[in-house]
């Protein structure tokens, strides 16, 4: 079943398509005995959005902050596809993370400052990622002068400054209200589809990752393991159409039952959390 | 700021907005109103005590004298208030750089901290004015000796409010250092010293106070040994003299420059803060 559902989905997102990255069973333990991650297989595609989609506890952020380099893996290895340099992967938390003594045009400079590129050379990067998240006029507002959308916005353009072949999200919109969360997951296909870089997107929004992903990676805790693969076959473009198609229903319907059974089985359905 | 502000007095205010507002111009006014009034009152009250008790001017004199002899012995007081404001100043300034470093040494390692903070600790809650006797044993220079109890008074709250601001930096900004390559030295510079520099303030507020009272108690117990004569030495020569006027002179003098010097730090603190930390905010809504 497993199997098939996987051989299905690498036929969906193309024969051909390069692979970037290779988890080969990476487990994560720590010393209190917790196994965050067991046994995790997973290729990520070049150009793929890929969700890791699951309740707490299912290891999901620890599985991109193995892919980040923040963490060593216990058992396994990650396979880089064609070498890998740290500057290949931006990373966008929880929340904003911004400096909050820095304005807006700082804050996205910073990945590049730390590369020892002065604000000079950097300007024109910096200015065409702050336009690309529509922040254009708040170069030179601070942090706390933004809204949570906004601040959203900025860190977006910083994890994407330095040109990344991958972008790790770790749960990114998940303290901002829904209107604001459908505007940024529309402008961030739109910078996706438009600069194709890789995306790996941790979430426990069943809707969030059927109308950004081509994949979602269904993960079950204790232990955090892949419990399924979930290929999304709708086209892209995806825009406010596809948020009120009965497609997108049905898909979401369809990710809700995988992801019911994944809890289950994790022994989550009575957890609180 | 973005927000809209309405005009004041083009909308009409319902009657509870109207009292807020009334209640906050009150406040404003009363903030400074207030204590100014209870001060004058004080001094009112003194002056008064001292004419009904008909008490003799070496033992308490009136506020009128106090401020003439401000004036009549202005050459003298003031010529000693540079004396002590530079033992002042120097000390705070080697606090601030002894504070730092050893904050920014603290937090290279985990190990340094444990080991060496606990010196810190007891330099600290020692008594200065029991230490002093060994000071002037070891150390000949007067201005040296002064320095030196100054600065083991003052330097504490910036070290341990540094270190504690070195420390609370957001996890995630340490790991998306990382993740950029940052090496140390850009770790420290562009994300440590920024971060604690709120906490780094809190102390310099304190230390500023503190530097004043070392440098003051210091010449205390140095004795009014000749050459070095600031203020403490006035206020021990004066009360030698039974010249109370002069000794509630050099006093004002003191706590003015205290206040001085925490104004002027909490400005500092206001003008580098103001764009980016909470507390410097002013309230809005």
């Amino acid at each position: 079943m497993l199997q098939e559902m996987r051989a299905v989905a690498s036929e969906a997102s193309g024969g051909d398509q390069k692979s970037l990255l290779t988890l080969r069973d990476v487990g994560k333990s720590f010393s209190n005995g917790v196994t965050a991650l067991r046994n995790v297989d997973l290729t990520i595609g070049q150009g793929d959005f890929v969700s890791l989609l699951g309740p707490s506890g299912c290891g999901k952020s620890t599985a991109l902050r193995i892919i980040a380099g923040l963490s060593t893996p216990t058992t396994g290895m990650l396979d880089w596809h064609g070498g890998q340099g740290r500057s290949d992967i931006g990373f966008v938390f929880q929340e904003p993370t911004l400096l909050p003594w820095a304005s807006v045009f700082d804050n996205v400079w910073l990945p590049l400052r730390l590369r020892g590129v002065s604000r000079e050379k950097a300007t024109p990067a910096i200015r065409e990622m702050i336009d690309r998240v529509h922040l254009s006029g708040f170069e030179d507002a601070m942090p706390r002068e933004l809204s949570g959308g906004m601040k959203m916005r900025v860190s977006i353009a910083r994890g994407l400054v330095t040109k990344p072949r991958l972008l790790l999200m770790d749960e990114p919109f998940a303290a901002l209200d829904e209107i604001t969360r459908f505007k940024l997951n529309n402008d961030l296909l739109e910078l996706w589809q438009d600069e194709r870089f890789t995306v790996v997107f941790v979430t426990h929004s069943v809707f969030e990752s059927v109308f950004l992903s081509n994949r979602i990676v269904v993960m079950a805790a204790r232990p955090g393991r892949v419990f399924r693969e979930i290929s999304v076959d709708a086209p892209y473009p995806r825009d406010e159409a596809f948020r009120t198609s009965p497609d997108y229903a049905t898909l979401c319907r369809e990710t809700s039952q995988v992801l019911g059974e994944a809890i289950t089985l994790g022994g989550g359905a009575h957890d609180g959390h | 700021m973005t927000a809209i502000e309405p005009q004041a007095g083009t909308v009409p205010l319902d009657p509870e907005e109207a009292r807020r507002v009334r209640a906050a111009r009150l406040e404003r006014i009363g903030k400074w109103v207030l204590p100014l009034a209870i001060m004058v009152l004080a001094v009112w009250l003194w002056d008064r005590i001292c004419v009904w008790n008909e008490i003799p001017r070496y033992i308490l004199p009136r506020p009128g004298e106090v401020v003439a002899t401000l004036y009549t012995d202005a050459g003298l007081l003031f010529g000693s208030l540079l004396v002590t404001l530079r033992i002042t100043f120097l000390s705070l300034l080697l606090a601030v750089a002894g504070g730092v470093g050893l904050a920014v040494l603290f937090a290279q390692s985990k190990w340094v901290e444990m080991s060496f903070f606990p010196f810190a600790v007891i330099l600290q809650v020692t008594p200065i004015v029991a230490v002093f006797p060994l000071i002037n044993i070891y150390v000949d220079n007067q201005t040296a000796k002064l320095l030196l109890c100054a600065w083991i008074v003052a330097f504490f709250p910036i070290l341990s409010n540094t270190t504690l601001g070195l420390n609370s930096v957001d996890r995630n900004l340490i790991d998306l250092f990382r993740l950029n390559g940052a090496t140390r030295w850009q770790e420290l510079w562009h994300l440590r010293l920024p971060a604690a520099m709120p906490y780094f303030l809190g102390g310099l507020k304190i230390a500023g106070g503190l530097s004043l009272i070392g440098a003051v108690v210091a010449e205390f117990v140095a004795g009014t040994s000749g050459q070095s004569s600031g203020l403490a030495s006035r206020i021990i020569e004066a009360g030698y003299r039974l010249n109370a006027p002069r000794l509630f002179a050099a006093l004002i003098l003191i706590s003015f420059t205290g206040i001085v010097i925490f104004l002027a730090l909490t400005l500092v603190s206001h003008l580098v803060l103001r764009r980016w930390h909470e507390s410097a905010l002013r309230q809005e809504r």
